[in-house]
């Protein structure tokens, strides 16, 4: 115990108006800033985003950049390998125009072709630009994937929303539905309807919607369940608040997130399957170009200039995984229960 | 319990006769002949084959008899092969892609459990970034991407492994990985997730208070309760595998349904295809009722409460 | 009397998104052998976090001890290794919690939770080791423990969850037996027989307990000694009679007014006005200040040290200081007095 002096005045009583210790200091951010906030520090994501805005730019002016068309054919200059001003130079990149034999030799395709043009990225066995075919491709794979997305998200949003909100046999009645078409694998659908409609953007969008909403769906329906019987809703409504400020202040924000989660991951899915489908046969019909395409049609030469392989590759994979880390970061970020 | 898994079955013999009609009524409406070289086929040649094929007969009588015969295990007859039995196809090539699917879903599994737990228990180190990078680039190439790279390089370049065809244990191994990258990928960012929430618990807590050792916690009390969920994502596995199989199949030469049904689509072998699927969505159903019901088994919880569903 | 936990001048702070919580800002407290201390406060008090800090359960990822002593039997428990602690763990200190319906492992029998102590504590075989956790199941009234040793926790109802609870950490005797609220989740009728069942125990066994509660009403019930926490420190530690009786600080006046009592008929409950601290800006002065009705100036400049009023009751109040002015605690508590002094009397 310590009996220092204190002055006498230091004892005289202070008036407390305790509710000054209600007052919350810090300040309040709302759901979008808070999210925002998260996604900012997760650095992948951050990245993810960049790469894929990049990408996207370059789906939508990459194919103009070199003049050749993606369907110009010229086939005394097929099957050249990648070559880039300046970077030629630099041995150890793989844009010197040289391709190795099977007895382990290189030469240098484009002098062998007495070729001066450079083709950034090479070109395929008709001798098309692959460079314009990369980016046309990836133009027509996401805008697959967006369009797929958007469709399911529609459908989906509209189903979820109305078998949650009007309840009752309504509900019971569209979620048998949703539990036949759950059954059924959607890779299963999605092959018979391409067989059906004939390969072509449209049907492959359309077959990947058929069954693809269905997640959605049920995704929406739960949340709206889950919100409708949440006590701050319910806390809302005995307060006075009327529905259409309940729906907004409170059910939009909190359906916005996983829709939002649920269409970040619909698009690389979306893309897998296009993909997927040119591989196994069902994809777009020359001239036509997407990453699916571009992957079988480098797989089926592979061993002789595994560029035309690699390079879709690596762009499909980017976009798949920058896909990923953007919604795995959406989602760590908007669903508060997994906040630490 | 019994009830329950009556009830089960039923439904899912209606999905089935469901898929099974709706993929009948599909194929009658695809526009163009079934029959390859069919511009070569002069009309009575044509004629023939449809009525060999029973293609002349009304659609009910041709959805009966094809529903008797599914019934009875009958798939009809391939017209990509004359005389050769859908069926007869589908259980000759089933033995490679029962092998590599099995092969498949047990390394990935068992490695994605093994990295997810790691991640968990080494939360925020080199190690589980290092397992979550993987689970990313595992979830995210596509299977037959990372199929051909590994070909390419692996197996054409280094020539470590064979490169194609279906001759040996040795011949399995590439084919095995690319088709469980998704398997392990999944499996790992599951298992760090529910890890890492069954080690927050009480439960767990409590077993630190009792002065359990890092192992006993991690092995003994945690791994088997984050264990349980994982149950619910092997219906999306096994589909991931039957997609898999198709393009690792046809990458790697190997005789199995996969690179059946892609050959079939490629001459539009109507009965291969139709059969085919139908093998896929029944496997589907059943590996759905099998999880459900498997999910009772390793959940006491569930286990003993299903009797009273 | 003996000492057989010591708290030194201990500090724990939590590192968050929004910076350091200084949760725990300088406790002092000992427990003497075979006695009860109770530690009562309102929720974020840091109770709880001072005795899992004793157990060295707090989350390593977060938390740090950033200064202070906790000795058991002349080690520093603070210091201690991971590995060390896991030998005391379970059976020098144990532990009892909240919920007992999230507290036992829902996948495992509940007779391989207590025995898993036992054998790794007390080296018994198997057989022995389920013939003493039979008995203990026996000792905390669970009846047909043969039976109920093959069970699984959801085959149990929330008081006998609890009482396997208490089983788990009794099963090695332990010295100090730390209980964090263990009857809050449960119902009445069920909380006092529990709490009379935790009587018994330790009068069998003889150890010494740390009762955690927000509840005064339990802690008349079971405790030697009281301790009020308030903002991450002790503001008052005396024995039952002298906390209840005779409290100095506000804000044990405030805890004692707004306990309901039999004779509080018509008058309308207290409730203590505001919010605790914000632990991220511990204010400079006395935490309590902003609600207490006597604030002084000096309340607010700085913090008060312990005032010593017996023997064995301290309070950290500048109240206490004899420079303050004498200021009379509110009616309830009066009353409480008087009425306590006249029962003596009656004596």
């Amino acid at each position: 115990m310590e009996n220092e002096k204190i002055p006498q005045e230091m004892f005289s009583p202070v008036e407390m108006d305790a509710t000054k210790s209600e007052q919350i200091s810090k300040p309040s951010l709302n759901y979008w800033q808070d999210a925002w906030l998260r996604v900012r520090k997760n650095k992948g994501a951050i990245v993810s985003i960049i790469i894929l805005a990049i990408l996207i730019i370059m789906a939508i002016v990459g194919p103009n950049i070199t003049g050749h068309g993606y369907a110009d054919q010229n086939l005394k200059h097929n099957n050249l390998p990648p070559r880039i001003p300046v970077l030629e130079n630099i041995s150890w990149l793989p844009f010197d125009g040289e391709l190795t034999r099977k007895n382990g030799d290189t030469y240098n395709a484009y002098k062998v072709k007495h070729v001066d043009e450079y083709y950034w990225l090479g070109t395929d066995s008709l001798g098309r630009d692959i460079f314009t075919r990369l980016w046309k491709g990836t133009q027509v794979s996401l805008y697959i994937a967006f369009l797929a997305a958007a469709i399911d998200m529609i459908i989906g949003v509209l189903y979820g929303a109305i078998s949650g909100f009007v309840g009752g046999r309504t509900d019971n009645f569209m979620q048998r539905i949703t539990e036949i078409l759950i059954g059924i694998p959607n890779l299963v659908v999605v092959i018979l309807m391409i067989i059906v409609l004939k390969p072509g953007i449209l049907s492959i969008t359309i077959a990947l919607t058929i069954t693809g909403w269905v997640g959605m769906a049920r995704v929406v329906r739960a949340q709206v369940l889950k919100l409708k019987s949440q006590e701050y809703v319910l806390a809302a409504r005995t307060l006075g608040l009327s529905n259409g400020k309940i729906i907004g202040k409170h059910l939009v924000p909190n359906l916005a997130g996983v829709i939002i989660i649920n269409t970040m991951f619909t698009i690389p899915n979306a893309i897998f399957f296009e993909a997927f489908l040119s591989f196994i046969g069902l994809g777009l019909q020359p001239p036509h170009a997407s990453l699916g395409t571009l992957i079988d049609d480098g797989f089926k030469v592979l061993q002789l200039y595994p560029y035309q392989m690699i390079i879709p590759a690596i762009v499909i994979s980017l976009i798949m995984i920058c896909f990923n880390m953007v919604a795995d970061g959406l989602r760590d970020a908007l669903d508060p229960k997994m906040r630490d | 319990m019994a009830k329950y898994v009556t009830q089960r079955i039923i439904y899912m013999i209606i999905t089935l006769f469901l898929i099974a009609s709706f993929t009948f009524f599909l194929m009658k409406i695809i526009p163009g002949t079934p029959f390859t070289k069919a511009d070569k086929l002069s009309e009575t040649q044509l004629a023939i084959m449809k009525e060999k094929y029973g293609l002349d007969d009304p659609v009910p009588v041709q959805y009966a008899n094809y529903m008797m015969n599914l019934v009875k295990g009958d798939l009809g007859v391939s017209f990509q092969f004359d005389n050769v039995g859908v069926t007869e196809i589908i259980v000759k090539s089933f033995g490679p892609s029962a092998q590599l699917g099995f092969q498949a879903i047990i390394f990935g599994t068992i490695f994605g459990i093994i990295l997810g737990v790691l991640a968990a228990l080494k939360q925020n180190t080199w190690v589980d970034y290092g397992s979550t990078f993987i689970a990313v680039l595992g979830k995210s190439i596509p299977s037959f991407v990372f199929a051909g790279l590994m070909q390419y390089y692996l197996g054409v370049k280094l020539g470590w492994f064979p490169v194609a065809f279906w001759r040996g244990p040795e011949y399995t191994i590439l084919p095995t990985i690319a088709l469980a990258m998704f398997p392990l990928a999944t499996a790992a960012r599951f298992v760090r997730t529910e890890m890492i929430e069954v080690l927050e618990s009480d439960y767990i807590v409590l077993a630190k208070a009792k002065g359990a050792s890092w192992f006993d916690i991690a092995f003994k009390h945690a791994l088997r309760n984050a264990l349980i969920p994982v149950v619910t994502v092997l219906g999306p596995l096994v589909v991931s595998l039957m997609t898999g199989s198709l393009v690792i199949e046809k990458i790697f030469g190997i005789p199995g349904i996969g690179e059946q049904f892609v050959k079939s689509i490629q001459v539009n072998d109507y009965p291969v295809i139709m059969g085919t699927t139908l093998l896929f969505a029944a496997l589907f159903v059943v590996v759905i009722l099998i999880v459900d019901l498997l999910y009772g088994v390793i959940d006491p919880r569930i286990r003993l409460a299903g009797g009273k569903k | 009397m003996e000492k057989i936990l010591e708290v030194k001048d201990l500090h724990i702070s939590f590192h968050t998104f929004s910076g350091e919580v200084q949760a725990i800002r300088g406790v002092n407290f000992d427990l003497h052998k075979g006695e009860t201390l109770a530690i009562v406060g309102e929720s974020g008090s840091g109770k709880s976090v001072t005795s899992k800090a004793i157990m060295h359960l707090l989350p390593e990822s977060n938390s740090e001890i950033k200064q202070g002593q906790i000795l058991f039997e002349g080690k520093d428990l603070a210091k201690l290794s991971d590995k060390a602690m896991q030998k005391i763990r379970g059976k020098d200190i144990s532990m009892i919690f909240q919920d007992p319906m999230t507290s036992l492992n829902p996948t495992m029998k509940v007779g391989r939770q207590i025995i898993e102590p036992i054998m790794k504590h007390q080296k018994l075989s198997k057989g022995a080791a389920k013939k003493r956790a039979i008995e203990i199941l026996d000792l905390v009234g669970i009846p047909n423990p043969e039976v109920r040793f093959e069970q699984y926790p959801h085959q149990f109802s929330g008081g006998m969850r609890q009482r396997v609870v208490i089983a788990i950490a009794l099963a090695c005797n332990p010295k100090v037996l730390i209980a964090d609220e263990p009857t809050t989740a449960l119902d009445v009728t069920i909380q006092a027989q529990i709490l009379e069942l935790m009587k018994a125990l330790q009068k069998k066994i003889d150890t010494s307990i740390i009762f955690i509660t927000h509840d005064l009403g339990v802690v008349a019930n079971v405790a030697d000694r009281v301790a009020v926490m308030y903002g991450g420190k002790i503001v008052e530690v005396g024995t039952v009679d002298e906390v209840f009786y005779n409290p100095q600080h506000p804000y044990t006046w405030g805890l004692i007014s707004s306990m309901p009592t039999l004779d509080t008929e018509d008058e309308e409950l207290y409730a203590i006005p505001g919010t605790p601290p914000d632990l991220l800006h511990p204010p400079k002065g006395d935490a309590f200040a902003p609600r207490n009705r006597y604030a002084m100036k000096i309340d607010l400049e700085k913090q008060p040290p312990m005032f010593k009023v017996s023997d064995t009751h301290y309070a950290a109040t500048w109240l206490l200081h004899p420079e303050a002015p004498k200021v009379e605690p509110p009616e309830a508590v009066q009353k409480r007095k008087r009425q306590f002094l006249g029962l003596k009397e009656g004596n």
